[in-house]
């Protein structure tokens, strides 16, 4: 699975289990993307730390998925699982130990600095909290037109009347644009991260927890806006979520992540439908259910989420599989790849102690 | 209030004939040593509660006369979402209402037949954590760093139940243990950050269990976990209160927890109760428009959900509340000016299912119009 840099940055998309390049056109293809975070093992020795032998933190570790011109790409996992420095790479705010990123078929790594350019104003973010993510001495103003003058040449009067135009956009109102951020509501600051992603015409928003920080009444409400952005711009999003129900309804393919690996990866509907995983199986049986009547019985993994810090060599999953794991098996010590299920596009990790047996599949049913 | 049929539901995890006696409407006053079931016996009953903060902008009703009661062994979610008046709720229950600027200037709290308004400061701390006990939002704040899990477990037994030396640290243990806290002994020496964020809240739990409390207040307990802890967690609460038999106050803006946890529901928007019923009637059959509109927004694990439907506007300001009806501006339904300006009044429509009627805030207004003079 992994990849060798080719030489140009033209040079074809490598293949990867799970990513079918042929079929759709791919706006971001990640390949073998891999970051590990060295990590100082403090040796105390009389009273004095000594730094001993580095450790590392695996947080994303071989990962490859493709996100389709237009739809939206889940990234669903517990906290620590490596999906934000996922997003984080994608955003070149860390930069990969291993692995590429292409971008519209061309390696990141390799552009010009123009180049380069055009891929910061083509990738954006919108970040969870709208109380921290907006700074809070720049009006509206400027916050959503710093973008545009940094990179167009427009006038300022253009700018003003663009930010009056991206603030419609999203729901607010032209006079709004000289507030400043503590005169907004939760769901108002973020419709302002929204414009300021917008604001470059972007191809691809990575939404990091776009609505967790929201109250109830308002996620709808955004929720209903980046679908209908999507549908009006024809943007991709990387959605990177804790919640299940928010990634079904918004996503058209999901990857499950666990300890910096991808478990389970397809087809949205196909994979809440048909669950293969345990870890996938374990989080929908303990996500909570949308009517009293629904009683699913709770898939418990043993033990707590592991530290990433050295995972095991082999499948990261098998010191949380209730099912017996061989010590032997090639994957106790090797990693496991992606295997593809049917026919269908849908990928698991398959080894003998992560693929749910019968008795510890969810189905999940509607009232 | 009394609830026929939330206490069938609980009672479907025991097989003693007690429980089914339970379900009638006779008050029990038989006590088993708090062996769980809805019993028909009233711990907290609260009447009129009304909460006030004098801020600059004027007078913010946070809580403007709210009532309702809870059962032993029943689970009662206050649900809305922020600056509905929920939390404020929790410390008026609590008498933990910074003052000034708030004061709670009316109304009842009736624990186990004492008003907790009308005592003295002295009893109410014996009252706090002792008889009701609160669980906070966030374990990471909730816990002081400086003093070990051992400290702050065995404050409240200390204090509650005059425990010192061997014995208290047994308690402390026990307690740990009731929340399935692992190496209980070695873990009570632990400092808080030596712990996970799913046990930190465990420990949270144990000191709001630790002195068998009739009523625990669950101020969005699992807010900060992960889905499998928050899991794990809710699990636990419930076999708790199964094994003690107390009343839970569950105050979150999860109509999930609602679903998994709770009997009954009451939903608050703008300091006030607008619905109130046992969980499945606010399921199956929600009257105002703001409980159908927080429960059709949320999208559905169990299937594709099509296009959400979304509440237009903003929750209001607490300090420029309209006249009469506060949804009205957010309501969906047409209705005239008149109508937004009556203030609703909270109506039983149906056996214990209690609704503001409004016309601008209910589809059926006609259907129970009788019930009400506007």
């Amino acid at each position: 699975m992994t990849t060798k840099p080719e030489e140009n940055s033209k040079s074809p998309v490598p293949e990867a289990p799970g990513c079918n390049t042929a079929s759709k056109d791919a706006i971001l293809q990640v390949r073998g993307l891999r970051k590990w975070y060295p990590v100082n093992k403090a040796v105390t020795f009389f009273g004095r730390d000594i730094i001993g032998k580095t450790d590392l933190l695996k947080a994303v570790d071989d990962v490859s998925f493709d996100v389709a011109i237009g739809e939206t790409f889940g990234l669903v996992g517990e906290s620590g699982c490596g999906k934000t420095t996922t997003g984080k790479l994608i955003l070149q705010l860390e930069k990969p130990n291993a692995g590429n990123i292409f971008f519209e078929g061309e390696d990141v790594s390799k552009l010009s600095s123009a180049g380069m350019r055009n891929y910061r104003s083509s990738v954006q973010a919108v970040f969870q909290d709208p109380w921290a993510s907006l700074n809070p001495r720049m009006r509206v103003n400027e916050i959503v037109g710093e973008p545009l003058s940094i990179v167009t040449t427009m006038t300022k009067e253009q700018i003003r009347k663009k930010v009056g135009e991206l603030l419609e956009e999203v729901g607010l109102n032209e006079y709004q644009a000289n507030f400043f951020p503590h005169e907004f509501s939760g769901g108002q600051r973020q419709r302002i991260g929204i414009a300021r992603a917008l604001a470059l015409n972007p191809k691809l928003i990575i939404l990091d927890e776009p609505v967790s920080a929201l109250d109830v009444s308002i996620r709808a409400q955004i929720m209903n806006l980046l679908v209908d952005l999507q549908d009006e711009h024809n943007l991709a999003y990387i959605l990177i979520a804790h919640n299940l129900a928010t990634v079904r309804y918004m996503c058209h393919a999901t990857a499950v992540m666990y300890l910096g690996v991808i478990q389970e990866m397809g087809e949205t509907e196909e994979l809440f439908n048909n669950p293969q995983h345990i870890y996938t199986n374990a989080l929908m049986s303990a996500a909570l259910p949308s009517h009293p009547d629904i009683d699913r019985d709770e898939i418990v993994l043993p033990g707590e989420v592991v530290s990433p810090i050295n995972p095991p060599p082999g499948d990261v999953f098998q010191s949380r599989s209730p099912l017996d794991v061989d010590p032997k098996h090639k994957y106790a010590s090797t990693r496991p790849p992606l295997v593809q299920v049917g026919k269908k596009d849908h990928w698991v990790v398959d080894t003998p102690w992560s693929i749910a047996p019968e008795n510890m599949k969810v189905k999940l049913e509607a009232r | 209030m009394t609830t026929k049929s939330k206490a069938v539901k609980v009672k479907q995890t025991t097989t003693s004939g007690k429980s089914k006696q339970s379900s009638t409407k006779t008050t029990s006053k038989v006590s088993d040593f708090g062996r769980k079931t809805v019993r028909d016996e009233i711990v907290l009953s609260v009447k009129d509660l009304q909460t006030q903060f004098t801020t600059k902008w004027g007078t913010v009703k946070a809580v403007d006369g709210i009532s309702f009661e809870l059962k032993k062994g029943e689970t009662l979610g206050i649900v809305g979402e922020s600056g509905s008046g929920k939390s404020v709720t929790s410390l008026s229950l609590m008498r933990l209402v910074p003052s000034p600027p708030g004061h709670i200037v009316g109304g009842e709290v009736i624990l186990n037949g004492r008003d907790l308004l009308k005592i003295s400061e002295k009893d109410m701390t014996q009252v706090r954590g002792g008889e009701i006990s609160l669980i906070l939002q966030d374990p990471m704040t909730a816990l002081n760093p400086c003093f070990s899990i051992e400290n702050q477990v065995g404050e409240g037994i200390r204090i509650h139940q005059g425990l010192r030396g061997k014995t208290l640290f047994q308690k402390i243990v026990d307690a740990l243990k009731s929340v399935r806290i692992p190496s209980a002994h070695q873990r009570a020496k632990d400092y808080p950050h030596q712990l996970s964020g799913g046990m930190r809240q465990r420990v949270v739990g144990a000191i709001g269990i630790s002195s068998n409390p009739s009523v625990i207040i669950a101020d969005e307990p699992t807010t900060s976990l992960d889905v499998t802890i928050q899991g794990a967690y809710l699990r636990l609460l419930k076999q708790i209160q199964e094994e003690t038999g107390v009343g839970i106050i569950f105050i979150t803006h999860d109509f999930g927890i609602v679903a998994k946890m709770c009997d009954r529901v009451a939903v608050m928007y703008a300091g006030r109760i607008v619905e109130s019923a046992d969980v499945r009637t606010i399921f199956n059959n929600p009257l105002h428009e703001y409980t159908k509109a927080l429960i059709e927004s949320v999208p559905e694990l169990e299937q594709k959900t099509g296009r959400l439907k979304q509440i237009k506007g903003q929750p209001p300001a607490l300090w420029d509340l309209p006249e009469g009806d506060s949804f009205a501006p957010r309501s969906p339904l047409k209705f005239s000016e008149k109508d937004a300006k009556i203030r609703p009044e909270l109506v039983e429509v149906t056996k214990d299912h209690f609704v503001q009627l409004s016309r601008c805030s209910v589809k059926d207004f006609n259907k129970y119009s009788k019930l009400v003079k506007y």
